[in-house]
């Protein structure tokens, strides 16, 4: 069986600067990958390459089967590769129910759009008791449930979160991090980057270690959490 | 005649023809930060094309009632496409630039379109005659011209219909989308080069709409025509709230009435006998932006800049 997801060798460039410098990936269908490391270790400049927002300077990107180099980014969604960026980027002067509309952008079945509106509201009830509201008066917490909402609605086979629980207060990260739970049981496909490494490594059938562009150390999710080196570097143990 | 009921109705209807043009500044800006100082240019072509339509392919003697809708499509179409053309030829291969290159471009562009009016259409090199709508009408105080019904129904009919399109339509949904985040508007699958085409389209358009109206009522156009109208639509449009189509509307209505109630009236206060006049005109509607961006920078309608984020 192939890959959902399939990485090789991807490099990505800003200038004459590389910010990932050769990683290999793959996701299966149903599983959840994790990539963690610190600031600048380049997870989201392969989030934002494998949407297309940035143009890869070498390897391959293999999604569904399909090659995605050259696929602008404004296709790549409709392949079901769908993006929660990182800072929520949710739009603020549009509503919430807007927002959510905006995600199923793509779509023609306005009877499913509307179920699966719907299904956000019931996943996250604080968006259906706000669905008039500017998205901009939302709490953090609750922008980041709209991205998360907003990048379903595209009916996605994989969804890509980038540090959904970043800035988060503690009771708020819980909340996102069970919906992540919640999701991964109802078989949905996700690659998450997360700074929260304990949380992203308990949840994740597999996980890979980045550190400045490279890919230092991959494993289960589980073998990573008991790996001496992780805890030390990103567990916060001595 | 210039009794004050007057002096509002022109300033009104000269408002409008602002409002109609400061749309395009305000929906390219509100896109891609962009200010398209060749917009007034856009305008003049439309004029011209306008007129090419009533003076080179409409037989002689051709009823207005014909003509004009005619008109209003020939320079549509001439506006519509000097704007899409800057915009991928011009502004396009700029837009990872740094600011000052597309405003220098703009600047470039607005020149160039000036001269090659002047010296390829025909008799422009002076001002051109454009068939004019005089008749009028008296209502009340107020005498108002068939050009002024013409601009009052085309500034209302696209007025009224661009913010339907804007907040019911899925493009203009996805524009909305555009202009607060292109990125992200990006990963929900919108493509937002074509919806900055649609923009430069529809700036496009109504300064056509805009261009016939003038043409009609003031009877003749030039090359140099849209320095002016375009500098006061941009004044309109960064007073109403710069990225804001209401704003250019209300900003527009806001200048042209100022200024025309400002010329009318101010050397009535003694001491400023000297300072009235039309010639006064321009200086009243500089000063009043002046005020108002010194009392509220963001303009009548604009967001704060918090709201951005």
């Amino acid at each position: 069986m192939t890959a959902l997801l399939e990485v090789e060798d991807l490099r990505v460039s800003y200038g004459k600067i590389e910010a990932v410098k050769g990683i290999s990936f793959s996701v299966e269908a149903g599983q959840v990958v994790t990539l963690i490391g610190t600031n600048g270790a380049g997870k989201t400049t392969t989030l934002r390459t494998l949407s297309g927002l940035l143009q890869p300077s070498g390897g391959n990107i293999t999604f569904d089967g399909k090659p995605l180099k050259n696929v602008p980014a404004h296709k790549i969604v409709s392949l079901g590769l769908a993006h929660s960026p990182e800072g929520r980027h949710i739009f603020p002067r549009l509503t919430i129910a807007e927002n959510l509309q905006l995600g199923a952008f793509l779509r023609k079945d306005k009877e499913g759009i509307e179920k699966d509106i719907q299904r956000a509201y019931d996943l996250f009830p604080i968006l259906g008791e706000r669905q008039k509201q500017a998205a901009g008066t939302l709490s953090g917490g609750e922008q980041q449930m709209l991205a998360m909402g907003r990048a379903l609605m595209s009916q996605p086979k994989l969804l890509m979160l980038d540090e959904p629980s970043m800035g988060l207060s503690p009771i708020m990260m819980q909340k996102i991090l069970a919906t992540i739970v919640e999701l991964k049981a109802s078989g949905t496909t996700i690659l998450l980057v997360e700074q929260n490494a304990q949380a992203a490594l308990s949840l994740a059938d597999q996980g890979h270690v980045m550190e400045v562009g490279n890919i230092v150390l991959s494993g289960t999710g589980q073998d990573l959490l008991h790996d001496e080196s992780v805890r030390k570097a990103y567990l916060g143990e001595d | 005649m210039n009794t004050l009921p007057q002096q509002l109705a022109n300033g009104l209807l000269l408002g409008s023809m602002y409002g109609l043009i400061a749309i395009g500044y305000t929906m390219v800006y509100g896109i891609v930060q962009l200010i398209n100082f060749a917009h007034g240019e856009i305008f003049m072509t439309g004029a011209f094309g306008a007129l090419t339509v009533y003076a080179y392919i409409l037989p002689d003697g051709t009823s207005m009632v014909v003509a004009v809708p005619l008109m209003l499509i020939g320079g549509g179409i001439v506006s519509v496409l000097v704007a899409v053309g800057a915009e991928r030829f011009a502004y396009r291969p700029l837009r990872q630039a740094p600011r000052l290159a597309p405003l220098i471009t703009a600047i470039g562009l607005s020149l160039a379109l000036q001269e090659v009016v002047r010296n390829f259409y025909p008799g422009a090199d002076k001002d051109r005659s454009f068939p004019s709508l005089d008749g009028s009408h008296d209502i009340g105080s107020v005498t108002i011209t068939d050009a002024d019904i013409f601009l009052v129904v085309a500034a209302i009919v696209c007025m009224s219909g661009l913010a339907w399109f804007v907040r019911k339509s899925r493009t203009g949904r996805a524009m909305q989308a555009t202009a607060q985040d292109p990125d992200t508007s990006q990963l929900m699958g919108i493509d937002t080069n074509r919806i900055i085409v649609i923009a430069f389209a529809i700036g496009g358009f109504f300064a056509a709409v805009a261009a016939v109206s003038y043409g009609l009522k003031y009877g003749n156009i030039g090359y140099r025509m849209g320095f002016l109208m375009g500098l006061k639509a941009f004044t309109a449009a960064v007073m109403g709230g710069i990225g804001n189509i209401y704003g250019a509307m209300l900003g527009g209505v806001v200048l042209g009435v100022a200024e025309t109630l400002a010329s009318a009236y101010i050397n009535h206060i003694p001491g400023m006998q000297q300072l009235g006049g039309s010639g006064w005109a321009n200086v009243w509607a500089f000063c009043l932006l002046i005020l108002v961006l010194l009392f509220r920078p963001q303009g009548l309608l604009g967001e704060r800049v918090a709201d951005r984020a």
